[in-house]
């Protein structure tokens, strides 16, 4: 394998590239609009947005299956549009919809993958049954692949894109369609991945999925990325927490916001219906303080709930639009 | 690693499908028995026709038409396994690996190639069967199956050309069904085109099919004009040759359009 990069060079190395890309397709939809990022070496990297938005357009730029239009990305430092072949050397792909073949049992799908990439013979062999094991489908290894279970097919998916050791993981969606189980272990195993130090490229449309995995996140939305940072940064953007109090009586609503907007720290109170919400600095703190002010003001509680702020509230901020995967999905 | 070594490792994958699936071999069987027996019993009398010359029987006429249409139609479905890879998303994880794309489509062909080397077998066991005589023996027999490969090669190619471009199984089905009758019609592969309208025996001139059951029929006779036979396999080559080395480059069309 080629690489021009070792281990004595700067940590900070970048290993996705891309600059002012964009894609429109021959029926006049422009799926990216000058899209942008970099990514550092051994670091997750999520890329957020609803589908449509241009998360798969990127992914398939970066693993030279389709080109920009305009622009240009280089993966560890090779660009992906002059040395394709070098370029694939370096990556593995999992892309949205399960690559396995599913009329090959496990272990020919992984040895059929390396030997495209040129292996063979024991070190093959051996590749292999390393993946088998690690993913924790050996037993299943020599059974054709679709009377395997959801959970287990995904996890094949991702040792498909590992058998000939690449520098960079990109996986398009890898939890999409798998039971909580599944993607608790998956998330695993991504995390597990990237402690070894493996770059890795996803996208997604869970929030919570960005959250948990990913150093750094861009949200995507209409082929532009609208925000980036950390998930941290990105909520801390936002001013804290979100307070909800359901009233008891819908009697003396408009006094109960103007109640809040007195107290230290308690921001942006608004009322609808029953329902009275704020943002505060300190969420459980500010509580006590609201539920105080609202009794001397004569406002009956039914219930409070503090939440901190989530990447979905981030999105929201972000493209003007709640999140609402369920609806992504439906129109698939 | 060279192109046929990365085909070869893709032709695998679709042999141990076929291996798989015993219905399979079944249903890519019954296919030309059908045409042999139905044909062969339809057409019967025809050598009584004057001006029939060719062979005694009607049975040892048509084993190379039915050949070669059995080509036609086994290679045609080329197209149906690239789809089925783009849906699955298998192609993308194939466009992912530094192998040649010609390795995709001639790893596949290859494949088709094979099963259709089997049809050849079961065609050519039957037809003795049924009474056919091969002056030319065994050989003229092969040279006939590669004949009709080298037609079956070319088909697939621009099956799978089309399954790229389009990316819809009506379309690789409507393609198969307006390639392959009208081409095999088009020939000399049920009638001898000194019996039919000249207009078809000019067309034939220019027809592939017609170049494969021509050269072929000649290697199954007693003294084969090799000259005669060699001339078109020769084109054959070319039009696979050329045929394939298009279906790759729509790789290309199919890259811009993702």
């Amino acid at each position: 394998m080629t690489s021009k990069t070792n281990a004595g060079e700067s940590p900070r190395e970048v290993a996705i590239e891309a600059v002012d890309l964009v894609k429109t397709y021959p029926n006049d939809i422009r799926a990216l609009d000058g899209i942008s990022l970099a990514v550092e070496a051994g670091t997750i990297f999520g890329l957020l947005g609803p589908n449509g938005a241009g998360k798969s357009t990127t992914v398939k730029i970066l693993t030279t299956l389709s080109r920009a239009d305009s622009g240009r990305a280089a993966v560890m430092g090779i660009d992906v549009d002059r040395q394709p072949d070098r370029v694939r050397r370096m990556i593995g792909l999992v892309g949205q919809h399960g690559a396995v073949d599913s009329e090959a049992t496990g272990r020919e799908n992984l040895v059929l993958e390396g030997r495209l990439f040129g292996m063979s013979g024991a070190s093959l062999k051996r590749r292999v049954d390393e993946l088998l094991d690690r993913f924790g489908v050996a037993e299943a290894a020599d059974r054709i692949v679709k009377t395997w279970s959801g959970g287990m097919q995904r996890k094949l998916d991702v040792a498909s894109g590992l058998v000939h050791q690449p520098r960079v993981l990109f996986l398009d969606e890898p939890t999409t369609g798998l039971d909580p189980e599944a993607r608790a272990d998956l998330w695993a195993e991504v995390l597990r991945l990237s402690d070894e130090g493996l770059t890795i490229l996803l996208t997604t449309h869970y929030l919570e999925e960005a959250d948990r995995l990913a150093g750094q996140v861009a949200i995507i939305d209409r082929g532009r990325i609208v925000a980036r940072g950390t998930p941290e940064a990105l909520k801390s953007e936002l001013r804290g927490d979100a307070i909800v109090v359901e009233l008891s009586d819908s009697v003396r609503n408009g006094h109960a916001a103007a109640v809040l907007e007195l107290l230290d720290g308690v921001h942006e109170p608004s009322i609808a219906g029953r329902t009275l919400r704020a943002r505060a600095d300190d969420g459980a703190r500010s509580v006590p303080a609201v539920l105080a002010a609202l009794d001397a003001a004569g406002v009956g509680v039914a219930s409070v709930t503090v939440a901190r702020p989530s990447l979905d509230d981030v999105y929201l901020r972000h493209t003007g639009r709640a999140y609402r995967p369920e609806n992504q999905e439906a129109t698939r | 690693m060279t192109v046929l070594a990365q085909s070869a490792y893709l032709t695998g994958r679709h042999l141990r499908f076929f291996l798989r699936q015993p219905w399979f071999i079944g249903i890519s069987l019954v296919q030309p028995v059908i045409w042999l027996l139905l044909f062969g019993a339809l057409f019967q009398n025809v050598v009584q026709i004057p001006g029939f010359t060719v062979g005694t029987s009607y049975i040892d006429y048509i084993v190379p038409g039915v050949l070669v249409m059995t080509a036609l139609f086994s290679c045609g479905w080329s197209g149906m396994s690239i789809i089925e890879d783009l849906d699955r998303s298998i192609m993308d994880r194939l466009l992912a690996t530094p192998i040649h794309r010609s390795a995709i489509i001639v790893g596949l062909n290859l494949y088709s190639l094979v099963s259709f080397g089997i049809q050849a077998l079961i065609i050519g066991g039957l037809a003795l069967i049924l009474g056919a005589r091969f002056p030319g023996g065994l050989l003229g027999y092969a040279v006939l199956t590669v004949c009709a490969m080298l037609v079956g090669a070319t088909v697939a190619a621009f099956s799978d050309a089309m399954a790229l471009l389009l990316r819809q199984r009506e379309s690789v089905i409507g393609i198969n069904t307006l390639l392959t009758l009208p081409l095999t019609f088009l020939s000399g592969a049920f009638m001898p085109l000194a019996l039919v309208p000249a207009w078809i025996g000019t067309v034939a001139t220019f027809n592939p099919v017609n170049w494969a059951v021509a050269a072929g029929r000649e290697a199954l006779t007693a003294s084969p004009d090799w000259s005669f036979v060699l001339i078109r396999m020769a084109l054959l080559v070319g039009l696979a040759a050329l045929a394939t080395a298009w279906a790759t480059r729509t790789f290309r069309a199919y890259q811009r359009s993702i």
